[in-house]
């Protein structure tokens, strides 16, 4: 059957099992507009900015496990998309981002609208394409799914020209790729499994740190079944939060420069280290010489290249974190609990979490309310800052896929398009994007596609009127001088909210708290925006100094003793 | 591991398609690699190009650098012969001046070297050298005080011995 290049994309991605798409048209993208006009199986959310349509495919990824899609037309719709194709690739997001280019005669002539997006592209994707021949469409297609779902996940763009897209070519379905160039490790080396379960049996105080990896891989009951045979304690990242219950009484919830001084204690201390789809960050780590500088690590993740690249590894294992787990599980015995797990358990009583009660309204208490109104339940999606820090503390996680944020990039704006995102993929959730008052107005456009398509999502603004975190570091390290951070001047975001045909619910005071997210709650047919007017000067601790070590660790001055 | 920086050379075998150069030297740009040299050119497999990557590092840099290339996706092998027996060539050829005093001493350093004068001119000689980089800087080296005019060099390409293959 002859069909044109723009419909046999869309079939492709039908093929693919693609329902969602988030995009913006453009003059070279029509012919794809006007394929996708005729079909019925895809829902194209129309977005207001390319930026947000990649992180709301990023938002949708995350949430559902598939693959996210997102359109853009070509030269500034797709430029839009780089700080999103930047934040899947930084935080292994799959994703296929499909962008228009001008005719292939047009090809570098400056022509309008034109640039070089595979070029532009290349280092914050897992592959990209520039497609020549409308018959090489399909098999770009599948392809693309097969790199951005595969071995360490990551965007894939591909740039499609309008004569392309306007070709004909006979089409088939494509069903299996194999590529000679790309094979990724599923199984892991089981000498080294063997190696890794003997240091396991042997360790006195062994600690499992866990990223992001493992929700990828989906092997958060992998993860459960070996620390409950073992009564080995998990700290997770950022992005690892929910791979284990942060309910349970072997999380220590996240590690790192805003972790919990337990979680830091525990690697600080520990003899073996369990490192699990984690990359060992700079957040993470602090001061490489000094992380866990007492502990035999083994480290299992997809991704050879992240072995050894920054931090010497003992026992390296490379293969998806589920397969190499269900071995590792084969060989691991039980263990009892001992006088480590009592050390730590006393750390978590010694060092907890905490904030003023002084009446004030404190974003963790407002945090602790939103985890607490939806039975821990709701998705948490957050934007970049402070806020995101709180959330990371206070919000805690009972499954995989729950909390949604930007970790390796650290994008502000990041948080309402993938709330979109995960709204879509999660329609019977509550969704929440803990949100800051800085970056909240960095993509607040997108508050109309979420209007039109009645997604109930709230915004949970935590409005300090500053850029709070870098007002936090310029406190702590730059002798109090607030350069470019008071962000007073701001729209009046009940008003906002309203413009943009929302609900808007201002919030002062700590004994409101309750009753504006029960109303938040109770719109189940727009966005929420509920702005929390929160004590302004308010840090996030601990904190242990970006390159510092746990012995520097930070915590507040007034609250000593309490 | 040794932190000793040492000169490594590395081949990578890649799909042959247009964009493979730009990956392979954005990627080394990038992560802060140095390449001392770098030649490309196709093989016996149409589909296939060749690049042999001179670089210099630790042990630790060497290890990441062949992991990010083995992470291209186009990518499809890539061989580190620095610990194993492989013969290397760079092929480059110099204009010197050369006149009617000093032609016949310039032909006896050629010589010696068994390179070839491929071009002459009432000025200059155009020498052809072919052997390891240390080679070709010794004959640069010795033929630097007539006036070198141009120099070009190909970068080294390397093979290992022995009936193996890649």
């Amino acid at each position: 059957m002859k069909i044109n290049g723009a419909q046999a994309l869309i079939k492709s991605l039908c093929h693919q099992g693609v329902e969602n798409i988030f995009g913006i048209p453009g003059g070279v993208m029509i012919p794809i507009y006007d394929a996708l006009y005729d079909c019925k199986d895809l829902k194209h959310m129309l977005m207001r900015h390319e930026q947000g349509g990649a992180h709301a495919a990023d938002g949708y990824a995350r949430a559902s496990g598939k693959v996210g899609v997102c359109f853009a037309t070509s030269g500034p719709g797709a430029t839009n998309l780089v700080t999103g194709i930047a934040n899947a690739y930084m935080d292994s997001v799959p994703m296929v981002a499909i962008t228009g280019q001008v005719k292939t005669t047009a090809l570098g002539k400056d022509s309008f609208q034109e640039a070089d997006i595979t070029g532009i592209t290349m280092p914050i994707t897992k592959h990209n394409y520039l497609i020549k021949r409308a018959d090489e469409i399909p098999q770009v297609i599948a392809e693309a799914f097969h790199i951005a779902s595969t071995g360490r996940p990551g965007p894939v763009l591909i740039d499609i020209p309008m004569d392309v897209s306007l070709g004909t070519l006979d089409y088939k379905p494509v069903d299996s790729v194999d590529l000679r160039s790309y094979k990724p490790t599923v199984a892991g080396h089981p000498l080294q499994i063997a190696k890794a379960a003997k240091a396991i049996a042997a360790a006195e105080r062994p600690v499992l740190y866990v990223g992001g990896g493992v929700i990828s891989a989906n092997a958060s009951a992998e993860i459960l079944e070996l620390s409950e045979r073992t009564h080995i304690l998990v700290a997770t990242t950022l992005l690892g939060k929910g791979a284990i219950s942060e309910m349970h009484p072997h999380s220590l919830g996240m590690l790192g420069m805003h972790g919990t001084a337990y979680a830091n204690h525990a690697v600080a201390n520990c003899d073996l280290l369990i490192a699990v789809g984690a990359r060992f960050d700079d957040r993470v780590t602090g001061k490489l010489e000094a992380f866990a500088k007492k502990a035999k690590i083994i480290h299992i993740d997809v991704d050879p290249a992240e072995i050894g690249k920054t931090v010497r590894v003992d026992i390296p294992i490379v293969g998806d974190c589920k397969s190499v787990l269900s071995e590792l599980l084969k060989h691991v015995q039980p263990r009892q609990e001992t006088e480590w797990n009592r050390q730590v358990m006393e750390w978590r009583n010694k060092f907890p979490l905490h904030y003023p009660d002084d009446g004030g309204l404190y974003p963790q208490y407002i945090i602790e309310q939103i985890s607490e109104i939806t039975n821990g339940d709701a998705i948490c999606v957050t934007e970049v800052g402070q806020h995101q820090m709180w959330a990371a503390q206070f919000f805690k996680c009972k499954y995989a896929r729950q909390f949604i944020s930007s970790g390796g990039l650290g994008t502000m704006g990041f948080g309402m398009p993938a709330a979109i995102g995960a709204q879509i993929a999660q329609p019977d959730r509550a969704v929440f994007d803990i949100a800051g008052d800085g970056s909240i107005q960095m993509n607040i456009q997108e508050l109309i596609p979420a209007m039109v398509h009645k997604l109930p999502i709230k915004i949970a603004i935590m409005n300090n009127q500053y850029l709070g975190m870098v007002r936090q570091w310029q406190e702590l390290f730059w002798n109090g001088r607030y350069s470019g951070v008071d962000i007073t001047a701001q729209p009046d975001f009940v008003k906002l909210a309203e413009a943009y045909h929302c609900v808007g619910i201002r919030v002062d005071r700590a004994e409101d708290v309750r009753d504006a997210l029960d109303k938040a709650m109770n719109v189940t047919d727009r966005p929420t925006i509920l702005d929390f007017r929160i004590a302004r000067e308010e840090n996030v601790y601990p904190m242990i100094p970006a390159g510092q070590s746990v012995e520097e660790m930070m915590v507040p001055g007034r609250r000593e003793g309490k | 591991m040794s932190k000793q920086t040492m000169q490594h050379t590395i081949t990578a075998l890649v799909e042959n398609r247009p964009g493979v150069l730009a990956r392979v030297s954005g990627l080394f740009a990038r992560r802060g690699f140095n390449i001392e040299s770098l030649a490309v050119s196709i093989t016996d497999d149409p589909s296939v190009s060749r690049m042999t990557i001179v670089v210099t590092g630790d042990d630790k840099v060497l290890e990441q650098i062949t992991k990010q290339l083995n992470k291209l996706i186009e990518v499809i092998k890539v061989i580190d012969y620095t610990d194993m027996i492989f013969v290397e060539r760079e092929l480059a050829m110099i204009k010197l001046n050369a006149d009617n005093k000093n032609r016949s001493e310039i032909m006896q350093v050629v010589d010696v070297f068994r390179a070839k004068i491929i071009d002459i001119s009432d000025k200059t000689f155009t020498v052809e050298v072919t052997g390891s980089g240390a080679k070709v800087d010794a004959l640069e080296n010795l033929l630097s005080p007539y006036g070198i005019q141009e120099m070009v060099r190909t970068g080294k390409i390397a093979m290992g011995r022995g009936a193996r293959t890649p």
